[in-house]
């Protein structure tokens, strides 16, 4: 069953159209990958789905529901969290603190629990502190809990990244360049992870322009060139295309 | 050895609180000087509207620079529930809090999405519309220019607050209890929603905030309490006029908690001490310094803000992070 189906999705900026036209679906349990040279429009898919600006037109279902017209927070409370590409944490804030912050959606202690402290405020106050502990050390983070964000080197980042998009518990992960600026060894790690998350059953959606990463770990790979959608399949297939060939390379004399 | 020397330290820490505290509780008893006793209850009026200040400025990050509005709305509630009412001053309380949020989120509602430096532009023209309106006496109610006199004096069990030293225990109760919901606050999933939206609006949306709920809370809770110091102020001078809740004493707002150490608790009241305890103790030294109050003022930001722009008290997170540095370099 299609997890997520994007139909006819179509953005523009200004004159610019930024998005053509675009359907795919996403099955439960896949790892998708989205290719394509600068500008293409994979972000803006990204900012599309998570209702970061809505779409001129098209549909996006998840989970058989509508998401335009959703803010991005109630886009996130129903399972999908994402990363950005140029890193969005809290810079001033704990590692802790971060990854405290995807599991807002899943708790609900408001304004007079907090301030009475009730029984209930505390028990949840502990779940928090237990889950973030949780995500902290499965990204490989543990003891660094009280470092300020800004301080960590930028792998250590963009894995805090992952693990406060983890602690919202979504059903769809999407990754934009999570391997982006990362070095051989690492992002061998990331790979492993990605696989590991799928493994727990979390559907995982990425933008990736390292060829090693999207080759080696999805199973379904489409690409976008200039707004449009031009090529969708498995990786073998992707290789082959003379229509990706030629976006990438550009075309033979 | 280290973890001896920490517990020494922390001992030194708890001690230096248990003196401050006897200080404090003993101060009108051994001072006995009814102007300094009334500068202090002052000084516990202002750290409650620089700590009401704080949510939204310190914790939230949101630029509101008319918040001498929402002060003036709860002590005109109260004065006017108490002079044509007759409601008693306690009653008064919770209304005037309860007003406040309510002009609060009727205002910030339409302003939310604004960032920076735009929204501190119309919170500034906010405040001037409240004065402005004050100054104007619509339906005869608030007295005009004069102000409004004749606010009763609050009653606990019958009995009356109406000197300084009484008075002195009242505000230093609010103080109290306006800290220890403040640190509730800070350590709770609504405080760190707020500090979210500080750091980056759009991220802390996309990780599942509802950052509209959380901006206008920020908003609501700040009026709210502002609200309160209006009526603890109202009830204290038994005398309200609209150039109390000037732009200025906005601007003086804002600076204690950016003196302090913006989202920082002790640093309200290091604020606080600098912007309204300072001038008046200058004052009693050097009358004439009154004059030179403004370019003092000014000047000190300006040095502030190139040395030590985290605030002279700030919150333990930044102290964290200039600590490191000083042992890494």
């Amino acid at each position: 069953m299609a997890l997520l189906e994007v139909r006819n999705l179509t953005k523009s900026f200004g004159g610019l159209v930024a998005v053509n036209d675009v359907s795919f679906q996403l099955n439960e349990g896949e790892i998708l990958g989205m290719i394509g040279p600068n500008g293409a429009g994979k972000t803006t898919v990204f900012n599309l789905i998570t209702g970061i600006f809505p779409p001129d037109k098209g549909e996006i279902r998840f989970n058989g529901r509508s998401l335009i017209g959703l803010r991005p927070h109630q886009i996130t409370e129903l399972g999908i969290a994402r990363t950005f590409q140029t890193i969005r944490l809290f810079p001033n804030l704990t590692v802790m603190e971060n990854v405290m912050a995807g599991l807002h959606c899943r708790t609900k202690a408001g304004l007079w629990a907090s301030i009475l402290q009730t029984k209930a405020q505390k028990e949840e106050e502990k779940f928090i502190r237990e889950k973030a502990l949780e995500y902290i050390h499965f990204m490989g983070l543990g003891g660094l809990e009280f470092e300020l964000a800004k301080n960590l080197p930028y792998g250590l980042q963009k894995r805090l990244e992952i693990a406060r998009a983890l602690a919202t518990n979504p059903r769809l992960l999407m990754l934009d360049e999570p391997a982006a600026g990362l070095n051989e060894q690492e992002t061998s790690e990331l790979m492993e992870l990605i696989a590991k998350l799928r493994d727990k059953g979390i559907t995982i959606f990425l933008i990736e322009h390292d060829m090693k990463v999207v080759m080696g770990i999805s199973e379904r790979i489409i690409v976008l060139d200039n707004g449009y959608k031009i090529a969708e399949g498995t990786p073998e297939e992707i290789q082959r295309n003379p229509r990706v060939i030629e976006a990438y390379l550009g075309k033979e004399e | 050895m280290g973890a001896i020397l920490t517990r020494i330290k922390s001992l030194d820490r708890r001690l230096l609180y248990m003196a401050l505290l006897a200080v404090i509780l003993f101060f009108p008893l051994v001072v006995r000087n009814d102007y300094w006793i009334s500068t202090m209850v002052l000084f516990g009026i202002w750290a409650i509207l620089g700590l009401s200040l704080n949510i939204i400025v310190g914790y939230a990050g949101l630029f509101q620079l008319g918040h001498a509005a929402f002060w003036a709305v709860g002590a005109y509630t109260t004065a006017i529930l108490s002079i044509y009412l007759k409601v008693p001053i306690l009653v008064c309380l919770p209304i005037s809090a309860l007003v406040a949020a309510f002009f609060a989120i009727i205002i910030s509602r339409p302003i939310l999405h604004l960032r920076g430096d735009y929204l501190c532009i119309v919170t500034i023209g906010f405040g001037e519309i409240v004065r402005l309106f004050l100054y104007n006496d619509p339906f005869k109610i608030t007295g005009g220019v004069n102000g409004l006199r004749g606010i009763a004096r609050p009653s606990i069990f019958g009995l009356e607050i109406n000197t300084p030293t009484a008075y002195y225990y009242y505000v230093l109760f609010f103080v109290i209890i306006t800290i220890l919901v403040m640190q509730r606050l800070e350590n709770s999933r609504l405080g760190r929603a707020w500090n979210y939206v500080r750091e980056d609006e759009t991220a802390a949306e996309a990780m599942g905030i509802d950052t509209v709920k959380v901006k206008l809370l920020a908003f609501a809770l700040g009026a709210a309490w502002a609200g309160i110091a209006g009526n603890i102020y109202a009830s204290r001078y038994t005398v309200i006029a609209p150039e109390t809740f000037s732009f200025w004493n906005s601007v003086i707002m804002f600076c204690i908690v950016v003196l302090g150490g913006s989202g920082s608790i002790p640093g309200v009241f290091v604020g606080t001490l600098g912007m309204i305890m300072l001038p008046e103790i200058l004052r009693s030294v050097l009358s004439s310094i009154l004059e030179w109050r403004l370019l003092i003022f000014g000047i000190a930001m300006v040095v502030m803000m190139i040395f030590r722009p985290e605030g002279l008290w700030p919150h333990s997170r930044y102290r964290l992070e200039l600590r490191r540095e000083e042992t890494s370099s």
